[in-house]
């Protein structure tokens, strides 16, 4: 009598590895066109482990258990009016800043990942990015789930599918994934897979989970509590794709190196966001941007670095000057927003006198010396009823988009200006970084829509400021942007909290 | 190589070609340590005006908020063209003594060093 129930390794086989055909009637190379045209060599696909050991059906069951607990946590949280139990209403600008950043990656990995795994020729390969396609799709669904009750109570949430396509600061994000999507399948994997999942991934959601949960935010967490074992799946793609690259052939090493060069330094230059959200916008702080780095990025870094040394790779050179940001890039960031805070679809704010010390207790070397006089400056300005906002555009980073705002760290008070000219043309950077990724493929990043450059060419909605963040982005001008003194967000807390502003105060006293 | 891709001899399209600006170029301008503003701004401009207007009406809209812009003594001004040492002719135009298309005029302003000398 033959069995009824397979053994778990029988029907994992069939449910993998057993989905691939002979191929009869067209050639392999008609099949997977994209395999070869990076320089990548593979001899044997089937040398490939199959890092997920995970079949579909085991899957779908295993991640609706996660989501009947997610949906029944985020529930409870609306009927609690969790709205009110934040930390403080500043901190929802933080989630503002994940939800129109961070979850359109999500669905961007989720395409990538649907690609790519059509992509390879070894089926190992491709079922574990469906896989993963799977999980990033569920990612944004049950980010936007989450923040959604937010967007009853504040405001800034509305349209941020839109804004991610369109608004400044979110061409950083976004335009780092378009380039990772208009890459090959195996420098997507090494973009996304390797760099970001592998690499980086700590150092996004670590602080920015840990920052929900310090500030009173269950829904945000509970979130991330249902992707961490998802997360960690991702972690072994990454590493084995980039462990089957060197171990294929080693005319793959350099291309590699070049890859994880590339990405680990337009990864980081993304995370500039995550450093002024610990450092700023977190009322509750967990960590300084600087410790999180030197536990994620530093020492985590260097253990696999040290691992990756018997294929020849080695740590990025741009690594050291990652390193040497670290005591500034929170506060350059920051000092950005602040600048173009009327054109932001969050708040932004001076940081109280406690918050200030605090910043000058984590950042001995720079925060007094180099950024607390400017805070200072602008409090006079805000004092005279001034308050600050550049009113010119900035000029932008070809390569990562990010407003030029990264100084020398021979002088932290140069501007760090780098230039290529290309076909007749200058093109500007913010890092050697930044150049040497445009100098290498500028074909490619000729072609980076730079938000302010768009602006002056009129293809945002029109000459006036009003036309473009009104119009084109869609910002609630005077409801969405602006400082948080004087929000209608600060206005519903305070009501919901019985709070006075400084402002209603000093009326009240005269 | 100029690009990893499918085809042969891909070429992207120039987005910010000078063409694309309806007659302007795109000026990058810098003060070297007033970092209050946060990086340097980029403004369109017409590639004949005179380095005078620069000076006269550009650098006023964009960093008169600095409490020391109206300190600046204009004739000991150090300035810089795309990272080399530079002395703008105010009375020609910008394309004529070479700051074309998306060129960096950074100006530093010797005893002048930012909100308490802090480089801000
Ligand atoms: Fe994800
Ligand atoms: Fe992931
Ligand atoms: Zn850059």
């Amino acid at each position: 009598m033959t069995a009824r129930k397979l053994n778990l390794k029988d029907k994992y086989r069939l449910l993998t590895r057993d989905l691939e055909w002979e191929y009869s009637y067209r050639d392999y190379e008609e099949i997977f066109k994209q395999e070869s045209f990076e320089g990548i060599k593979i001899t044997d696909w089937s040398k490939w482990e199959d890092p997920f050991r995970l079949t579909m059906d085991a899957y779908w069951k295993y991640q609706a258990e996660k989501e009947k607990k997610l949906y029944a946590i985020f529930d409870a949280f609306a009927q609690n009016n969790g709205q009110q139990n934040v930390a403080d209403a500043r901190y929802v600008n933080a989630i503002k800043l994940f939800l129109t950043g961070v979850s359109p990656l999500e669905y961007q990995a989720y395409n990538g990942f649907a690609h790519v795994g059509r992509q390879f020729g070894g089926v190992g390969a491709r079922v574990a990015c469906q896989m993963q396609s799977l999980d990033e799709l569920r990612h944004v669904q049950t980010q936007i789930h989450a923040m959604s009750h937010y967007n009853k109570h504040f405001d800034g949430f509305q349209d941020f599918s839109h804004m991610h396509d369109r608004v400044w600061y979110l061409s950083v994000p976004k335009s780092f994934f378009d380039d990772a999507r208009s890459a090959g399948p195996f420098e997507f994997m090494v973009a996304i897979g390797f760099s970001f999942e592998y690499v980086l991934t700590n150092l996004l959601f670590v602080p920015f989970m840990s920052g929900a949960a310090y500030n009173g935010d269950m829904a945000t967490v509970t979130f991330g509590f249902s992707a961490q074992s998802d997360e960690a799946r991702h972690m072994t793609l990454g590493l084995e794709i980039i462990k089957f690259m060197l171990e294929q052939h080693e005319d793959n090493v350099p291309i590699v190196q070049r890859w994880i060069n590339k990405w680990l330094w337009r990864g980081y230059r993304v995370l500039t966001l995550v450093a002024m959200m610990m450092d700023y916008m977190l009322p509750n702080k967990v960590m300084s941007w600087q410790e999180s780095f030197e536990v994620y990025f530093e020492e985590a870094a260097s253990a696999l670095f040290k691992d990756l040394a018997r294929y020849g790779i080695k740590m990025p050179d741009y690594a050291a000057t990652a390193i040497a940001e670290k005591e500034h890039l929170s506060h350059q960031a920051w000092s950005i927003f602040y600048n173009y805070g009327h054109a932001a679809a969050f708040h932004t704010w001076l940081p109280t006198e406690e918050e200030m010390d605090w910043l000058s207790e984590k950042y001995p070397n720079t925060f007094d010396k180099y950024y607390r006089p400017r805070y200072e400056q602008w409090r006079r300005m805000e004092e005279a009823g001034e308050r600050y906002y550049n009113p010119t555009l900035p000029m932008l980073c070809q390569t990562c988009q990010i407003p030029m705002g990264f100084t020398d760290m021979d002088d932290p008070t140069l501007v760090s200006y780098r230039q290529s000219e290309y076909d007749g043309d200058r093109y500007n950077f913010c890092s050697d970084g930044c150049k040497d990724i445009f100098d290498f493929e500028p074909e490619k990043y000729v072609q980076s829509w730079l938000p302010v450059h768009q602006i002056y060419q009129g293809h945002c909605g029109g000459a006036e400021m009003e036309d473009v963040l009104g119009g084109y982005y869609r910002i609630n001008l005077g409801t969405d942007n602006l400082d948080y003194k004087g929000s209608p967000d600060e206005a519903r807390w305070n009501d919901w909290h019985g709070l006075e502003t400084a402002e209603e105060k000093l009326k009240k006293a005269s | 190589m100029p690009v990893a891709a499918i085809v042969d001899n891909y070429r992207g399209e120039r987005l910010d070609a000078l063409a694309n600006f309806h007659g302007n170029q795109i000026l990058y301008l810098g003060w070297d340590h007033h970092l209050m503003f946060c990086s340097p701004v980029a403004l369109p401009v017409p590639p004949d005006m005179p380095f005078g207007k620069v000076i006269g009406e550009l650098m006023p809209g964009a960093f008169s908020l600095h409490p020391e812009f109206g300190q600046i003594d204009w004739s000991g001004v150090v300035w810089h063209l795309n990272g080399e040492p530079f002395t703008p002719d105010m009375d020609k135009g910008l394309a004529e003594q070479g700051i074309d298309h998306k060129s960096i005029v950074r100006f530093a302003t010797p005893g002048l060093d930012g909100i308490g000398g802090s480089g801000s």
